[in-house]
């Protein structure tokens, strides 16, 4: 599905009024940004500038103070993304547990590039500094789910469940 | 009360999650439920048992029998042949030396020489979701005494006198830090635990959160006391749920039960928590960096002084404590500053929380006194190396930390000596690395991180990591060459004197050792050559990509 038909990253006035009612419950709470920005990108899985506008009205704070955070956190963003988020840790510790070749054949199985969306709306991958599974290293995070001790075969088959 | 026959402990830990124990527990407590033994025998979920790699782990007691690598089938043969017909399954058992049970059996005798659990007294027993299992081991009782008994200036000073230090990384004595934050008088002051735990390798601070969480709440609570602070945040980094899950359930029992909230024990004393969850930013576990976040700000690093002990969030004299350190605190007051003093040696007390990761057999966490030579801990606690192959290099501390080789093996675990040979103990990660790495290969890894990390700030640092990185592809790529090199480590010095903090300021820790210890390694890249086999022209695909992205 191209990016721009799937209803996912259609923004209408229903979504906006959400957002908004989202801002509304920590108006004038400037220091509860980052908590809101989590909760308006669960509602599409990022967050689209217009959102933004409105988040910055709510809390009443300039919107290029809104922008500035929302892209300085690796957890959000501001480009439209697939359904499901993964994860992939590539620190040392993970690297040294073959990591990156797993992380080479996911990439070549779903055919994106590390920040990309799979054609099919289902997926995008991130990297993210070590996600504190290294004990059980190579491992991926899908959403808010952890999957460890990973190989080729255990991978794909986890990558399944996702749709 | 009641009494059961049976207590099945199923590991819920983050990396047991990870290897489905869940699923494992709804199985083992379907077939009890089905052979109607759901009176005899109690199923608890409890924290990270230790033995990660060879999760799931379900532990059996009275026997204390613990198994290793659990699976649906496997669970089916706990229940019938152990649980039924009381026959433990030998097959299943788990063999490492890991694990925090076996308490009362089979306790092998490394275990007892080298594990101390002091800080993780509780996890892995108890259930960290129910609040009574806490206060059965005593829970709160510590602080309610405290109340009671001691000023706030004798528990400042015991602290101080225990010798403890922070162990988020920078080892600054917290005594100190309470005392600074306490002599300052303000109309609110502020205890923030460091939860943001995100340097590879580390997972200590997630294993107490997720298994003994009100541990940390009480130690909030006494820090408050000492310091005059009647509000705590946990800042815990937003990719750890179940840590956040965990937290979120004890502080709402906590408050129920009157342990949180206002007049604690009738004191007149108020204390209350609440949760800030990060975003995704390793930066954000500096302090400074951290109340900026915590403000809703970028998580950018500032200017210190002022300290956060004096200046920290909204302005507030602000202890900013980790959360490893401030489990210690019940530790100390429960049990005196001599007992607590006896472990360790005399420049570092206490016990120290490691996680072992990399080519190691037993990859999990340990807790130990301090001062044990890393040789014991890889060979001994961690099994030695996996795969049959021999040691090439381990790096203490995080990804700051130095990189040591063979020859520094018998080193001292403690702030002190691991100075010595250019490493700090860090967050308590021991990354093992095995001879079929190339060190090359491994510092790109190490670089990238800083690189991707970078705040973005300061010039240094920003600018810096990414030529570092691009130095040490090139000579992966048998592309640099002396002079780069050269060129790279003068630019790591410039950046260890003039970055903001200490994420600039690191790359150094770990080249240094790598030049010096694997000289001629680098020399062979020199010349086109890599011993390991694993360097060749054009390498780092994925990190390639990434790099654009990110640069
Ligand atoms: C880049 C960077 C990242 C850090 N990350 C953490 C962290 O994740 N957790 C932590 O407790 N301390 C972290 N620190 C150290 C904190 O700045 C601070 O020293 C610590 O939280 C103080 O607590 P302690 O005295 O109990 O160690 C970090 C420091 C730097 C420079
Ligand atoms: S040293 Fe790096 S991470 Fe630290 S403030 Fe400067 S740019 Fe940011
Ligand atoms: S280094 Fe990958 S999870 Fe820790």
């Amino acid at each position: 599905m191209n990016q721009m038909t799937n209803p996912a990253y259609q923004i209408d006035d229903n979504y906006l009024d959400q957002v908004e009612k989202i801002a509304k419950q920590h108006s004038g709470r400037a220091e509860d940004l980052v908590l809101v920005l989590h909760k308006v990108q669960a509602l599409k899985n990022y967050l689209p500038r217009t959102a933004l506008n409105v988040v910055a009205k709510g809390l009443n704070v300039s919107e290029s103070h809104v922008y500035g955070v929302a892209t300085y956190y690796s957890m959000l963003s501001t480009k439209p993304r697939g359904r499901h988020i993964i994860r992939i840790c590539e620190s040392a510790p993970c690297h040294v547990q073959k990591a990156r070749e797993l992380i080479d054949a996911m990439l070549e199985h779903l055919d994106i590039e590390i920040g990309g969306t799979t054609k099919d709306g289902r997926f995008t991958v991130e990297t993210t500094s070590c996600l504190g599974l290294c004990a059980v290293a190579p491992v991926v995070m899908i959403d808010d789910k952890v999957y460890g001790n990973l190989d080729r075969d255990t991978l794909f088959e986890v990558l399944t469940k996702y749709n | 009360m009641e009494f059961y026959r049976a207590h099945v402990l199923v590991c819920g830990g983050s990396p047991c999650v990870t290897l489905g124990c869940k699923a494992v527990r709804e199985e083992i407590e379907r077939l009890v439920k089905e052979k109607r033994l759901e009176r005899e025998i109690c199923i608890i979920e409890t924290g990270c048992l230790g033995a990660c790699e060879e999760g799931p782990i379900v532990v059996v007691y009275p026997d204390g029998t613990v198994y290793s690598k659990v699976n649906i089938d496997a669970a089916r043969e706990i229940v019938n042949e152990h649980l039924v017909r009381g026959r433990p399954v030998k097959r299943l058992q788990y063999k490492g030396k890991l694990t925090s049970v076996s308490r009362t059996e089979n306790k092998s005798k490394d275990y007892f020489q080298t594990q101390k659990r002091v800080v993780l007294e509780n996890v892995g027993l108890i259930n960290p979701n129910n609040i009574d299992d806490y206060i059965l081991k005593d829970g709160y009782k510590i602080l309610e005494e405290t109340l009671d008994h001691l000023s706030p200036e004798e528990v400042v000073n015991t602290i101080k006198r225990s010798g403890l230090r922070g162990r988020g990384g920078a080892g600054f004595p917290t005594g100190t830090k309470l005392g600074v934050t306490a002599r300052t008088t303000a109309d609110q002051k502020y205890i923030v635990c460091n939860a943001d735990e995100g340097e590879p390798g580390t997972y200590k601070d997630r294993i107490i959160m997720e298994g003994d969480p009100h541990k940390i709440l009480e130690g909030m609570a006494l820090c408050g006391y000492a310091v005059g602070a009647t509000k705590g945040y946990v800042y815990i980094r937003g990719e750890y749920y179940q840590s956040i899950a965990t937290i979120r359930t004890a502080i709402e029992q906590a408050r129920e039960l009157g342990l949180l909230g206002t007049n604690l024990f009738d004191s007149g004393f108020d204390f209350d928590v609440e949760i800030k969850e990060g975003a995704g930013s390793y930066v954000c576990g500096e302090e400074t960096a951290l109340i900026q976040s915590m403000e809703g700000k970028r998580g950018e690093a500032t200017q210190k002084p002022p300290y956060p002990s004096t200046s920290g969030l909204w302005g507030k004299p602000t202890v900013v404590i980790n959360v490893e350190t401030v489990a210690n605190i019940v530790p100390i007051l429960k049990h005196g500053v001599d007992w607590y003093k006896s472990l360790g040696t005399p420049s570092s007390s206490g016990t120290k929380i490691f996680t072992l990761s990399g080519n190691v057999n037993n990859r999990g966490l340990i807790e130990v006194p301090m001062g044990i030579p890393l040789r014991e801990i890889i060979y001994g606690i961690g099994g030695g190396i996996s795969g049959g192959r021999s040691f090439k290099m381990a790096q203490i501390g995080g990804t700051a930390g130095g990189c040591l080789s063979e020859a520094q093996l018998d080193t001292p675990l403690d702030y002190e000596n691991l100075q010595t040979v250019g490493s700090s103990l860090g967050s308590g990660a021991i990354l093992v690395v095995d001879d079929s790495h190339c060190i090359v290969d491994v510092a790109c890894s190490m670089l990238n991180f800083f690189a991707h990390e970078s705040c973005g700030q300061c010039t240094p640092c920003r600018e810096g990591t990414s030529r570092l990185l691009q130095t040490f592809r090139k000579l992966s790529e048998f592309t640099a060459t002396k002079e780069d090199l050269d060129l790279a480590i003068k630019l790591a010095r410039v950046m260890q004197r003039t970055s903001l903090c200490a994420s600039g300021q690191s790359p150094i820790m770990p080249l240094e050792g790598i030049m010096q210890n694997f000289a001629s390694e680098i020399e062979a890249h020199l010349n086109q050559e890599c011993p390991a086999g694993v360097c060749h022209k054009s390498a780092h695909k994925t990190l390639g990509k990434e790099a654009v992205i990110n640069g």
